[in-house]
């Protein structure tokens, strides 16, 4: 009898020792997030020592050897590049988790340019010094883009801008001089080239519809193009305009009169640039990454030689484009920050940028890398990309980018589906935006 | 019965002798078995096909370029390992991946089934009070949702000083393979008959030796079976690897797999994840074969009277 | 062999005592033995679950207030709002969220572990035949189980593209990745390929411990497959079933990977519970995430516990093992007392030394 209370007593003390200390640990772990303090708006920059890069990898390598060349200068600060998974949500989770546990693992972060008020409100990045990149001799929007209530947080790494590709054999054969600048012209545009026989069974136009960022990026666009925005410039939501309705009815119009393709709703880059590949699209609205495999000439594109591109259509005239694109930023929890800002400025410097882009597609953010002849010669689009990118807008900069851009596909799908009529969907909107910035 | 009766049984046994895997084919008289046995091969055949399908998809459009990974024909032309070369290029450090996941489902596995035998012996075979709870708070364990253990689990291996080591992948891995294996093993003892065991003491074994010389024998198919799915859970485990690991030396297939990159962020490197998925399921199907035997052919029921 | 590998029980003297209630005794030894080989179970669990699991409930009792300073930093303290993060989760918006959640994961759940159970009955029979290349087979059988679920994703996203291979052999342009009942059945497809083998597996090895005598029996009783199958198959792997289909049911019912890749998040008409607590952590609200992720694990348990219940899936083994035990000791133990039977015992380990 007294055996078997005290096998108990030590079971039932053991199992209790544990709940006592997780208890205990969970307490911690519910204070871990206490009110930040005050901002030190040059934060010491100090330390020196190795540092980690933690970003997804580079497929091109061109990342890779910008650190090489590093620690082949800094021996004593080498940066050790630290690879995150290849989907953008799972990067926002890890970086996230290791800045709620302040893990001093994570030194330089790659962050996407719709994270950057996020991480800066809750002071997962520092405030970088004024003199830290050379932001005049940038391209401005992705400057803007990286910095939260006019402070710079973050150095610019690469961008990114919509195009529209069209195809100029068929418009030529149609006998279209030049590409369409607004929807108009391009529904045009289209019943020419649809009527020709070689376009059987093509559809006009695609985007980028299935419910996901894209969507938020398409939408943008649109509500953009037609002159709307989605936030003013104090933040408050105004997508229950005339402006953003003219913007929404365009997508939710195109698939209602058969100009977009009805799988275009299940479409992603991706799957819009193997239809535009395969011949079964006039045109469409993409990043500049296809641009070479369109050109590809093993066989594998049918549309090489055959394409063009140009500035996205608006409602009055070229449409507005959406801002994408990289940053670096600086982790507070990191012991060696003189280093990790030292090495945020070399990486983004405009003599890493142009050596990266021999390697590299990705967009500098140096105006005068896009003008370089050379650099022209191997990809054509950089004009226009220009172009593009200089009146880009960005996409909300709001602390709850999540829940804004979850709301905005949201409704948005719903439109564009159908299951409810544009100015439901708006308004609905409005009032989910409303409440997130009211938070 | 001796125990070395009931050793040679097991040999025996192992070694092919007529077991209920033949007698489960129920007699018939002939006529109706040529039909019968063609209806059935046909149904293996679906079986077989339905299993394997998707999985040609996958080892198809592995074998494809990169350009033409979206095709739909039934062979992949043009033929090419492309994908398989990205695969093990050196920076992603591949084939070190797949030896840190046999590493680590291999040790879950182990751990697993040894605490699992333990208790699944003390539920069976032992009278004591709280049994139904403490069954209830294993499995109980299995009830909440991964993604939720993340955070807190991220923090307490972070104190422990636990990141980047194999434990914090193993001990996370050890929640969903003890339920199962506790579970699973308490119902094959417990279906053991229990005059066994007590004959054998009779004949002047030790509980322990009663144990491991005629309970664990008998319970074979559910501790391979057992050590089967709890391997293949471990070694497909993704989210808490992904987060307790940063040092590539140590990550598992898994994570080295979601880190792969296409040829532009928005072109998700679908060739690669296929020649990678084959890759990493293979080593587990030769696995099967290898223990299939035991789970079919260990000691069955026969010697068991 | 020696003593020395005898567990405590059997070294343990317990005759010292005087007047031994016989159950009180037996139970001593016994119990004191269970705590031994239980203990490693529950320290790891209790590590990896309980931590975790009272790190989630003492979490959803919190909200972050959060709101912006002066300068625009997140001022998020932790205020202690009680039971409200439940409360919520049953109105408004996201209640709606929530009960749409609920639904499909119930739906979710019923139906893919109906078809697996069907059909991993059907692998296990069929992988119990003796048949030439069957090891192939039972191989083959368990491809499906070991792909990683995320490459299964993909690998059924892939395939169920609008311009996929699934599409091409039927001949349909049916939109599987969008909202609608599509979406449904491309989940419903993809999970019980995945899983049924598991079932299959593991009934398989239920089905190895029925004594081929029992089968021998039956058929000279002149029983045909169908009745052997209905009489002597079933009900004796009854057991392993429904531990098999248990497990699947906790499985399923916190699914969130395959949704996730194959069909994408946010999609109504899959989203399950444990997707909606993975957006909810996502958007740092990790207060609703918490309670979420609670009441999932109620859900489950509660689910776990009407299956036990009702389908009598006597796992606990406390029906059985006293029917064992009343068997078995009648005879031996209920006759002499539990001292006498193990001084008896030591002396057979003695002796075989």
């Amino acid at each position: 009898m007294r055996q078997r209370r005290r096998t108990w007593q030590t079971l039932l003390t053991t199992t209790a020792t544990l709940t006592v200390a997780a208890v205990a640990l969970t307490g911690c772990g519910g204070t871990a997030r206490e009110a930040k303090s005050a901002p030190s708006a040059a934060a010491a920059f100090e330390g020196k020592g190795p540092i980690n890069y933690v970003s997804s990898r580079d497929s091109s390598k061109a990342a890779n050897k910008s650190i090489e060349e590093w620690n082949a200068a800094h021996p004593e600060e080498k940066v050790t590049f630290i690879e995150l998974p290849d989907s953008a949500d799972q990067q926002r989770q890890q970086l996230i988790q290791n800045a709620q546990i302040k893990s001093d693992t994570f030194s330089v972060l790659n962050l996407d340019v719709v994270w950057n008020s996020e991480f800066a409100a809750n002071k997962w990045i520092l405030p970088l010094p004024a003199d830290a990149v050379p932001t005049d001799k940038m391209i401005p929007g992705p400057v803007n883009a990286a910095k939260y209530r006019d402070t710079l947080y973050a150095a610019p790494y690469y961008t990114d801008g919509a195009l529209f590709y069209f195809r100029s054999d068929l418009l030529k054969a149609a006998g279209i001089a030049a590409p369409p600048k607004t929807w108009d012209e391009m529904k045009t545009a289209c019943k020419a080239v649809l009527a020709l026989p070689e376009a059987k069974g093509m559809s006009c136009y695609a985007g980028q519809f299935d419910k996901n960022e894209a969507l938020t990026v398409n939408f943008s666009e649109a509500v953009a193009s037609a002159g709307g925005s989605i936030v003013d410039a104090d933040g408050k939501p105004t997508v229950n305009t005339a402006e953003a309705k003219k913007g929404l009815n365009l997508l939710v119009d195109g698939f209602k009169e058969g100009l977009f393709p009805s799988d275009a709703i299940t479409y992603l880059e991706e799957q819009g640039r193997r239809a535009f590949q395969d011949g079964k699209l006039v045109f469409l609205r993409n990043w500049p990454f296809l641009y070479s495999s369109l050109s590809a000439t093993d066989g594998s594109s049918k549309v090489a030689g055959k394409f063009g591109v140009t500035s996205i259509p608006g409602t009055d005239g070229p449409g507005v484009s959406t801002l994408g694109g990289r940053n670096l930023a600086v982790s507070p929890f990191t012991k060696n920050k003189a280093t990790a800002l030292e090495f945020i400025k070399f990486f983004t410097s405009e003599e890493q940028a142009q050596k990266r882009l021999a390697l590299s597609s990705r967009a500098p953010v140096y105006a005068s890398l896009f003008e370089d002849p050379a650099v022209v010669a191997k990809r054509p689009f950089f004009p226009t990309l220009l172009k593009s990118l200089s009146n880009a807008q960005p996409r909300p900069k709001v602390v709850q980018y999540g829940a804004t851009t979850k709301a905005i596909q949201e409704e948005a799908y719903a439109a564009i589906t159908g299951k409810k009529d544009t100015d439901t969907a708006l308004n609905d909107m409005q009032a989910k935006l409303t409440e997130l910035a009211s938070k | 019965m001796t125990i070395s009766d009931l050793r040679n049984a097991a040999t025996d046994s192992g070694a092919g002798t007529p077991g209920a895997t033949d007698a489960v084919v129920p007699g018939k008289p002939k006529a109706q078995r040529t039909w019968r046995s063609y209806s059935v091969y046909l149904g293996l055949a679906l079986i077989f096909a339905y299993c394997l399908a998707p999985f040609y998809w996958m080892l198809v459009s592995s074998l494809r370029r990169t350009a033409d990974i979206f095709d739909n024909t039934l062979l992949p032309a043009p033929f090419s390992l492309e994908n398989y070369v990205k695969v093990f290029d050196g920076s992603t450090m591949f084939g070190q991946a797949l030896l840190n996941s046999l590493i680590v489902a291999g040790t879950t596995t182990v751990f697993a089934l040894l605490l699992g035998v333990f208790a699944a012996y003390a539920i069976s075979r032992l009278n004591f009070r709280f049994k139904s709870l403490i069954l209830g708070v294993i499995i109980a364990t299995s009830m909440f949702p991964g993604i939720s253990v993340v955070v807190p689990l991220l923090r307490l291996f972070t104190d422990l000083g636990w990141i980047n080591t194999y434990q914090a992948m193993i001990v996370p891995s050890l929640s969903f393979a003890i339920p199962l294996a506790v579970w699973n093993l308490t119902t094959f003892m417990k279906a053991l008959p229990f005059d066994l065991e007590e004959a054998a003491m009779i004949d002047g074994c030790t509980k322990w030796q009663a144990f491991r010389r005629v309970l664990l024998p008998l319970a074979a198919p559910g501790v391979f079976t057992t050590a089967i799915l709890t391997f293949i859970h471990s070694w497909n485990e993704f989210i808490i690897a992904l987060s307790m690991i940063n040092d590539p030396k140590i990550q598992t297939a898994t994570v080295a797999i979601s880190k792969f990159t296409g040829a532009t962020e928005f072109q998700a490197p679908f060739g690669e994840q296929m020649a990678a998925g084959v890759i990493v399921t293979v080593p587990l199907v030769i696995m099967v074969l290898i223990f299939q035997r035991r789970i079919v052919e260990g000691l069955t029921a026969g010697a068991s009277k | 062999m020696t003593t020395t590998t005898a567990p405590p029980a059997g070294v343990q003297p317990a005759p010292e005592t005087p007047k031994p209630r016989r159950r009180a005794q037996r139970t001593a030894g016994e119990g004191r033995m269970a705590a031994l080989l239980l203990s490693p179970t529950l320290l790891v669990l209790a590590l990896v679950i309980l931590y975790p699991l009272l790190s989630a409930v003492h979490q959803s009792l919190f909200r972050a207030e959060s709101g912006l300073d002066a300068d625009g930093f997140v001022t998020d303290v932790d205020a202690f709002v009680g039971l409200a993060n439940y409360a919520d989760l049953f109105v408004g918006e996201s209640g709606r969220r929530f009960l749409n959640a609920l639904g499909n994961t119930t739906f979710f759940t019923v139906t893919t572990v109906f078809l697996e159970t069907v059909l991993g009955l059907c692998l296990a029979l069929a992988m119990n035949r003796a048949f030439r290349g069957r090891s192939f087979l039972r191989a083959s059988i368990l491809v499906p189980w070991a792909v990683p679920t995320a490459v299964s994703g993909l690998l059924w996203r892939w395939i169920f593209q609008s311009d996929g291979i699934a599409n091409t052999l039927l001949g349909s342009e049916i939109l599987w990745t969008a909202e609608g009942n599509a979406s449904r059945a491309a989940i419903i497809i993809a999970e019980v390929w995945k899983t049924a083998p598991f079932i299959g597996l593991l009934v398989l090895a239920g089905m190895q411990v029925i004594p081929a005598e029992v089968y021998e029996a039956a058929r000279i009783d002149g029983a045909g497959w169908w009745r052997q199958l209905g009489s002597i198959t079933l009900p004796l792997v009854k057991p392993t079933l429904l531990v098999a289909v248990l497990f699947r049911m906790l499985d399923a019912l916190r699914m969130f990977d395959l949704p996730f890749v194959l069909v994408g998040p946010g999609k109504e008409s899959v989203e399950t519970l444990s997707m909606l607590a993975w957006d909810e952590s996502n958007q740092l609200r990790y207060g609703s995430a918490s309670a979420f992720a609670v009441m999932l694990f109620l859900y489950v348990a509660l689910v776990a516990i009407v299956f036990v219940k009702v389908l009598g899936a006597d796992v606990t083994g406390a029906k059985e093992l006293k029917l064992i035990s009343k068997k078995s000791r009648t005879k031996a133990t209920r006759t002499r007392p539990i001292a006498e039977q193990e001084i008896a015992e030591q002396k057979k380990a003695e002796a075989t030394r």
